[in-house]
């Protein structure tokens, strides 16, 4: 085992030395990520009962997933919740990142802060604030209702992943683009917008999967026609162990897995 | 070839401040037509907000700005056609050359074909002809500059403005592309407003300079006119190396060091004075004194060998230090005193420039 | 007489102000329409007494009841519980990402990155499924013979403080990782260089100039625990009740909207004071930066 012996950095500490270091660093990555994967054999198991390794495996609790009129009705909710929140987090918090990072006024310092606040403000205040709010203004169980409280979720992260994008970007090119001809509007359109169309994309991912994963709101104002999927697995859990729970994760894992890779993909091509 | 009309700019009490900070305090200026002027002074002189302001990016406080006829100042920038040249070229990545040189004519809605034409040609004018298809990354900086420029000039504006474009390259790249810039400047005759803080590029470049500093021009003239003859300590200093004597005034006379000064011109200022000695114009003496120069008495405290020159330091009786500059020749290298050694200068009279010494009036 | 075109250059700079301010507008109508306005809501409803007039009754009623008190004590202590393990797993995680080169560093990271991207909810779901009385840690340990009865893993303190760690860990590693990433190298070299051991050199120059982006971390974890809600009520089983668990109880189990918006507020409150004890030390940026991928 001669690389022991090598330097594993520039002041020359052999590895011999840090081998402590990694092996913190390998149990700390396997307690974030193993415990999670155990819902995926479990989905595949034809008991009931909690078993591992299962001991026969069939597709049952797929079936009674897929099946299910509840369930599936459910997941299109959620579905729909989280493009519709996508398509109105993304622009909002596009135009308003914009806005603030070009305008270098007195109020950015208070505008900041505010699209900043769902972030840190607890959830389940927002949740019955919302639902307070929704009572009167009759959004309770709508769609309009969910989607409108995930995009102020979303906003913030939107916020933060195009402003970041705008601090790397040479603004330069759009006061260049004006001097050639080009209004403010067009040359945002021609010459920014196609600079930071990633970080637009990592920020449409993020809200998707912000309302898409979002529980708390869901359980306030959702319910009806339009329960989240994420309102029916809370409910679901806190009676029993449902195995059809292991199938929905497994498909939820999946889902954030792919997003996560496209994410990934979109940020290599950047560089 | 590109070549373009040309318009003249008065920019007219142009005022602009950052809280109490003046960026620009009532600034005056007009650029004739088809002339190339720089705006030279040190970094936060305001010569770039002043350049930003002809841009249309920074909006002034007050002020008027008129290209030829017509009043420009509340014309969004993007209608100014104005062709501008950024300090880090801000060529568009996502975009090759052709598209980059293209895009200002497509926003104008040029057919097809005239724009292939017109970037072509525009290409060719900067010496890129058969770039097009490249990528921006491909690019040395030079050739960088050139796209920019290409891309500056190919709707064929009748003002360019150019901020610092040539700061990011090397020394001998830059020296080149500053007799190129001008002889593309004489070709295609645009009205040129050229921003820099090296005083070499702007003496070398330009039909006339404008010193600015603290938000003021300072003085506007040709190169010469400013080397020779300062307005002031302030361009004397930043304009060329000197030393200053201090100089006493009775009358049309003027003394330094009790010795009456032999001068050509009588300065205009009131008060006492200060001598504007260049290194390169005060003349090494032997043992005698000619009557036509004026002489300064000193010691040798340094010789420093500059390659094509050598600096000669001396302190004179006085105690002002001055610095003399030669040509590094052989004999004048060998017969240069040491230091310690007595040594005593001449100045011709036409290189006897006297300013007014704002201290001490 | 004014200056030459001042009057119409300041309605031009307002008017552009006025636009950009413009594409902010939409953003902060919706924060203002489905945040700030229900809690403002809130925050007058906590000032309503039960027949209706106003009073601080609520909030007496936080001082004098002995088991809010300990909710807010349950609620800081399993907060600074879980910041500090975070703190003790997360850090030297962090520390190996930054120095490993950026390939194999992103690579490691997606596994800070999966589990930062997966639903909270099936994250603890995994942990019922792992810790419950017949769940598989139980099953393993009895089959193994570690143990004989089914142990108490999960619907207690311990469960809770577990899941709540698995599911801060990333947002304490994102900004520390990012901000070690960005401390120069040359001090470690530079500090080699002037005789400083491996020890010295990590806690003499490394650890002061990481600490910033570990307060980010720890700042962020601290605040979304305080106001944690799933959770605690998956894994706490009744029986770890946090501050989130109670204002949602107040409202679905007794209707208690007064005590709920109290109880909201000063939690809300808290996590203010916190935010703005915390932008004293290290600039808010920081919290905000490290977040997303």
């Amino acid at each position: 085992m001669s690389w022991l012996g090598r330097s594993a950095t520039e002041t020359q500490i052999p590895h011999r030395s840090r081998l402590w270091l990694y092996l913190i660093t390998g149990l700390v990555l396997a307690f974030l990520v193993l415990p999670t994967l155990v819902v995926i054999p479990m989905s595949f198991s034809a008991s009931q009962y909690l078993e591992f390794p299962p001991r026969e495996w069939s597709f049952r609790w797929y079936e009674s997933y897929f099946q299910s009129d509840k369930w599936m009705q459910a997941t299109a909710t959620s579905l729909k919740a989280a493009s519709l929140t996508a398509l109105l987090a993304t622009p909002l918090g596009t135009m308003a990142a914009y806005g603030l990072f070009q305008s270098r006024l007195r109020f950015t310092s208070l505008a900041m802060p505010l699209l900043l606040t769902p972030i840190i403000t607890p959830v389940v205040l927002v949740g019955i604030g919302v639902f307070y709010a929704y009572v009167r203004l009759k959004l309770v169980n709508t769609l309009v209702g969910i989607v409108l409280a995930h995009s102020m979720l979303a906003l913030p992260l939107v916020v933060l992943v195009v402003t970041s994008a705008l601090k790397s970007y040479d603004m330069n090119q759009e006061t260049a683009a004006r001097s050639l001809g080009a209004s403010r509007l067009r040359a945002f359109l021609l010459v920014t917008l196609p600079q930071i169309r990633f970080a637009i994309m990592t920020a449409a991912v993020l809200s998707f999967l912000t309302s898409f994963d979002e529980v708390v709101i869901a359980l306030f104002v959702s319910g009806g026609d339009n329960s989240t999927l994420t309102r029916n697995m809370f409910n679901a859990l806190r009676d029993q162990i449902d195995p059809t729970i292991a199938a929905i994760s497994t498909v939820m894992i999946l889902v954030s897995s792919l997003l996560l890779a496209l994410s990934q993909i979109l940020g290599r091509e950047r560089r | 070839m590109v070549r373009a009309a040309s318009l003249p700019i008065y920019a007219h009490q142009i005022a602009k401040s950052y809280g109490r900070v003046r960026a620009l305090d009532q600034v005056d200026l007009a650029v004739r037509s088809g002339e190339f002027l720089t705006l030279l002074g040190p970094s936060g002189s305001g010569k770039t907000t002043l350049l930003m302001v002809l841009a249309g990016f920074i909006r002034p406080d007050s002020g008027s700005l008129r290209f030829g006829e017509t009043e420009m100042i509340r014309v969004a920038p993007h209608k100014r056609d104005v062709g501008m040249v950024f300090q880090n070229y801000a060529l568009f990545p996502h975009m090759n050359v052709a598209s980059n040189v293209g895009f200002p004519l497509r926003l104008r809605r040029v057919s097809k074909a005239d724009i292939a034409a017109r970037v072509e040609q525009a290409l060719e004018t900067v010496q890129l002809a058969g770039y097009g298809a490249r990528g921006i990354e491909q690019l040395s900086g030079g050739q960088r500059q050139r796209v920019a420029l290409a891309r500056a000039i190919v709707f064929e504006p009748r003002i360019l403005l150019m901020d610092e474009p040539l700061s990011a390259l090397d020394k001998q790249l830059r020296e080149h592309m500053q007799i190129e810039l001008r002889r593309l400047h004489d070709k295609l005759g645009m009205t040129t407003v050229y921003v820099t803080h090296d005083q070499r590029e702007a003496l070398t470049m330009s039909d006339r300079v404008a010193v600015i500093s603290q938000g003021r021009v300072l003085q506007l003239d040709a190169p010469r006119r400013l080397y020779e003859h300062p307005a002031n300590r302030f361009v004397a200093e930043f304009i060329g190396e000197s030393a200053f004597l201090p100089v006493e005034r009775t009358g049309d006379s003027f003394f330094h060091d009790g010795h009456r000064l032999k001068i050509r011109d009588c300065p205009v200022v009131d008060g006492n004075c200060l001598l504007m000695l260049r290194p390169e114009r005060l003349q090494l003496l032997g043992a005698t004194a000619p009557d036509h120069l004026n002489i300064l008495r000193g010691t040798v405290e340094q010789v420093v060998y500059q390659g094509d020159s050598f600096q000669l330091q001396a302190r004179l009786a006085d105690g002002s230090a001055v610095a003399l500059r030669g040509v590094s020749t052989q004999d004048a290298m060998a017969t240069l005193p040491r230091p310690g050694a007595p040594v005593m200068f001449g100045l011709a009279p036409e290189d006897t420039v006297l300013l007014a010494d704002e201290r001490r009036k | 007489m004014s200056a030459l075109n001042a009057d119409e250059l300041r309605r031009d700079a307002f008017r552009e102000r006025l636009a950009l301010f413009g594409l902010t507008l939409p953003a902060l109508v919706l924060v203002t329409i489905t945040m700030i306005l229900p809690i403002a809501w809130l925050f007058s409803l906590s000032l309503l007494a039960d027949d209706g007039s106003i009073s601080l009754e609520n909030y007496r009623r936080l001082v004098e009841q002995p088991s809010y008190g300990r909710i807010f004590a349950t609620t800081f202590e399993i907060s600074a519980a879980a910041t500090a393990i975070c703190v003790l797993l997360g850090y030297p995680l962090a520390y190996l990402l930054s120095q490993l080169s950026p390939r194999v560093a992103n690579l490691l990271m997606i596994g800070v990155l999966l589990p930062f991207w997966t639903s909270i909810l099936v994250r603890t779901y995994a942990w019922l499924v792992l810790l419950q009385r017949h769940g598989l840690v139980n099953t393993w340990g009895i089959e193994l013979g570690l143990w004989d009865e089914p142990l108490p893993l999960v619907y207690n303190p311990g469960g809770t403080l577990l899941g709540m760690v698995h599911i801060m860990l990333p947002f304490l590693i994102l900004p520390l990782y990012g901000s070690m990433r960005a401390i120069d190298r040359n001090y470690l070299k530079a500090a080699a260089n002037l005789g400083a051991g491996p020890i010295r050199a990590f806690w003499q120059v490394f650890f002061p100039l990481s600490l910033p982006g570990l307060l980010a971390g720890s700042t962020i974890v601290f605040i979304l625990c305080l106001g944690f809600y799933i959770t605690p009520a998956m894994l706490g089983g009744g029986k770890v009740i946090m501050v989130a668990n109670r204002v949602a109880n107040d409202v679905e189990l007794f209707f208690n909207w007064g005590a709920a918006s109290a109880l909201g507020v000063v939690l809300l409150v808290a996590t203010m004071i916190v935010l703005a004890v915390a932008s004293r030390l290290t600039p808010l940026g920081r919290i905000f930066g490290g977040h997303g991928p």
